[in-house]
């Protein structure tokens, strides 16, 4: 099979599902102003922690149905990433069964349901699927997109991608993680409820007071990683805003925002970038998955990422 | 509860046995499981020894094949599958659904276990993996409480293997990147968290650093235990205070938790450390072989005794232990 070699300006932009725990009124107006933004997907729902209940179910579909009438980009439903409590998995469920919305995969038990109603999903991030033999796997559930784990190199997506057309198998849309703090791990514990002095039974919503995540820094002020609830993400925005002729080159179709409330300004840079623009400065951001190389290492333009065989 | 224990050598194989292991399970000295450290694991002749020995005192013994397949080097992860299925090993502790694929087609025989690396920690995520590759077990990430494992238990397709001992594993197992954000290898892709190669220690008058990929993960006064850098036990600084962040190193200890465990009906109790010395080996396994076999005769009348709790203090990161994730106010 042969696939034509992408160029940047082939590239789509995603808004993946907020990571953060925002006030209802603050989530809503934020989508009220991602509506006018030139997106082909936004991604909705809660992925971190079942407590959150700031927005019911019904409350996310409605605002499914809200920015699907007012925007040209294609709605899709996130599921949670750690199932651990039968009302979370009853909740998924109800999710995988809306009806109307793609829905975007994020445990093994999400695939089950949907492949169970012969529906098409995307495989979220925290999937673990770094080959064309287990992407193949997926295809044959019903896998449409596919979101790399985050540490996937460039070279480790390329390779993948390959295996599938080796077997002759058509590839699902590729799109990778290209701005945002990166979700890295995801916990038992609740640690924004443990710098509180609460238990996680009890832990007063207090994630809501850090739109942002908590900062993390070592004992010599190196800004490491970012607590937000069970979920541990990069201390570092990753930024692939200087990558994006590499990128497309590996068979990417889609970059995924990972929203901040700046959002508005990343998708727009994105988007000038895509076209053709210069890619501005990045001072503090990281790429060194996409290069093979330690993620919060940043790899300035120009140098190429590991061969495919590199480090993965 | 069958007793299921590591081994990162030839002669901690022989010593698990010697010490009463039911199971041991062991890895590839390569990239195709999750404890790839210099000097540590068995090369093929050794795994045919392994199994022999094992099945001479008819214990069983596994093969954690259990990283994620690398684009282009896949054939490295099959030849392992078709080493254990040759050699007769009794059970491939595997993570990634596309070598589950192939084994289960390729070896229908070979019985296949769900790694802990597969992060499936619900009944539904268990069910598309014995739909799909009929695996026969599956071993639970340590983020579950006590109650949830028993409702997984309940309502899993298959039995259910949880850690009872070792490193405690604060995140979600096969779900966690802080190694590679840090130094560029997972436990995922590469097979290592926090590598040895990545760490460097620092002494600054009395102080002693500790760092990983030179990122400063913890300093020591003298009076206080310097631990293994392993980044997520690293003290560092949130809003102006010092502290252990993310977990305090305190190794897992389940063995009061005996009753309950089998009252849920799991199957299988794992020891986690393959990368640490036969002198650990034995003594975990001879512990929890006593304590295993005090319950098996005295049922609900099962005491901890002091010196099992000694001893497994004695091995356990900083000497404390934590009943962890099970015991719901530790989350």
């Amino acid at each position: 099979m042969t696939t034509a070699i992408k160029t940047r300006s082939d590239l789509r932009l995603a808004l993946g599902p907020v990571l953060f725990f925002w006030p209802k009124d603050t989530l809503l107006d934020f989508y009220s102003r991602m509506v006018e933004l030139p997106l082909d997907a936004i991604y909705i729902g809660e992925t971190v922690c079942s407590k959150r209940r700031e927005m019911s179910r019904r409350d996310w579909i409605a605002l499914a149905h809200d920015i699907a009438g007012a925007s040209r980009a294609r709605v899709i439903l996130s599921g949670l990433a750690l199932i651990e409590a039968a009302s979370e998995l009853s909740n998924l469920k109800r999710l995988c069964e809306n009806g109307e919305f793609m829905v975007e995969a994020n445990d093994m038990a999400a695939v089950r349901f949907l492949a169970g109603q012969g529906l098409p999903f995307v495989a979220g991030p925290a999937l673990n699927l770094y080959s064309g033999a287990s992407l193949a796997e997926l295809i044959a559930c019903g896998m449409q997109r596919w979101v790399p784990p985050v540490e996937c190199s460039g070279a480790t997506v390329a390779g993948a991608l390959a295996e599938l057309d080796a077997a002759g198998l058509a590839r699902p849309e590729v799109e990778v993680f290209a701005h945002g703090y990166l979700p890295l791990a995801y916990s038992a514990r609740c640690f924004t409820a443990r710098l509180a002095g609460r238990p996680k039974d009890d832990c007063g919503f207090r994630c809501i007071e850090y739109p942002a995540g908590v900062a993390v820094d070592s004992q010599e002020g190196e800004r490491l990683f970012t607590l937000n609830g069970i979920q541990t993400m990069s201390g570092r925005i990753g930024d692939l805003v200087g990558d994006l002729d590499d990128i497309a080159a590996r068979g990417v179709d889609i970059l995924r925002i990972s929203p901040g409330l700046d959002a508005a300004d990343v998708v727009a840079t994105f988007d000038r970038v895509r076209q053709g623009g210069p890619a501005p400065e990045v001072e503090d951001g990281c790429n060194g998955y996409w290069h093979g190389r330690p993620g919060m290492t940043r790899v300035p333009p120009g140098i190429r990422s590991a061969g495919a065989d590199g480090l993965a | 509860m069958e007793l299921v224990c590591p081994a990162g050598s030839l002669t901690a194989v022989k010593i698990a046995i010697e010490a009463g292991a039911d199971a041991i399970y062991v890895g590839l000295r390569d990239d195709t499981n999750a404890r790839r450290f210099a000097g540590l694991n068995l090369d093929a002749r050794e795994l045919e020894q392994a199994v022999g020995l094992a099945h001479a005192r008819r214990r069983r013994l596994f093969l954690a094949v259990n990283t994620y397949v690398r684009p282009g080097a896949g054939e490295r992860w099959e030849r392992a599958v078709e080493l254990a299925a040759t050699l007769g090993v009794d059970a491939l502790i595997v993570a990634d659904i596309g070598l589950l694929a192939h084994a289960s087609r390729r070896y229908p025989d070979l019985p296949l276990h769900l790694s802990v690396q597969g992060s499936a920690t619900n009944p539904e995520a268990l069910a598309f993996y014995h739909a799909r590759y009929g695996i026969r077990r599956a071993v639970l990430p340590r983020v579950l409480s006590l109650a949830q494992v028993a409702q997984v238990a309940k309502e899993s397709p298959v039995p259910v293997e949880v850690f009872g001992f070792g490193s405690l594993c604060i995140m979600a197992e096969g779900r966690c990147h802080l190694s590679s954000y840090l130094t560029g290898e997972s436990p995922n892709q590469g097979g290592a968290c926090s590598p040895a190669g990545a760490v460097r220690w620092e002494r600054d008058g009395e102080v002693l650093s500790s760092r990983l990929n030179e990122v400063l993960i913890d300093r020591f006064e003298p009076e206080e235990r310097a631990g293994y850098p392993t980044l997520c036990k690293g003290r560092f600084v949130v809003e102006g205070r010092r502290l252990h962040a993310i977990e305090e190193p305190a190794s897992l200890n389940t063995i009061d938790l005996i009753p309950r465990l089998a009252e849920i009906g799991v199957a299988a109790v794992k020891i986690e450390g393959r990368q640490r010395s036969p002198a650990y080996v034995e003594k975990v396994t001879r512990t929890w072989r006593e304590a295993l076999d005090a319950f098996a005769a005295t049922g609900n009348d099962f005491d901890v005794r002091p010196h099992w709790s000694r001893t497994l203090a004695g091995l356990s990161e900083g000497s404390q232990t934590t009943l962890g994730a099970y015991h719901r106010p530790w989350q």
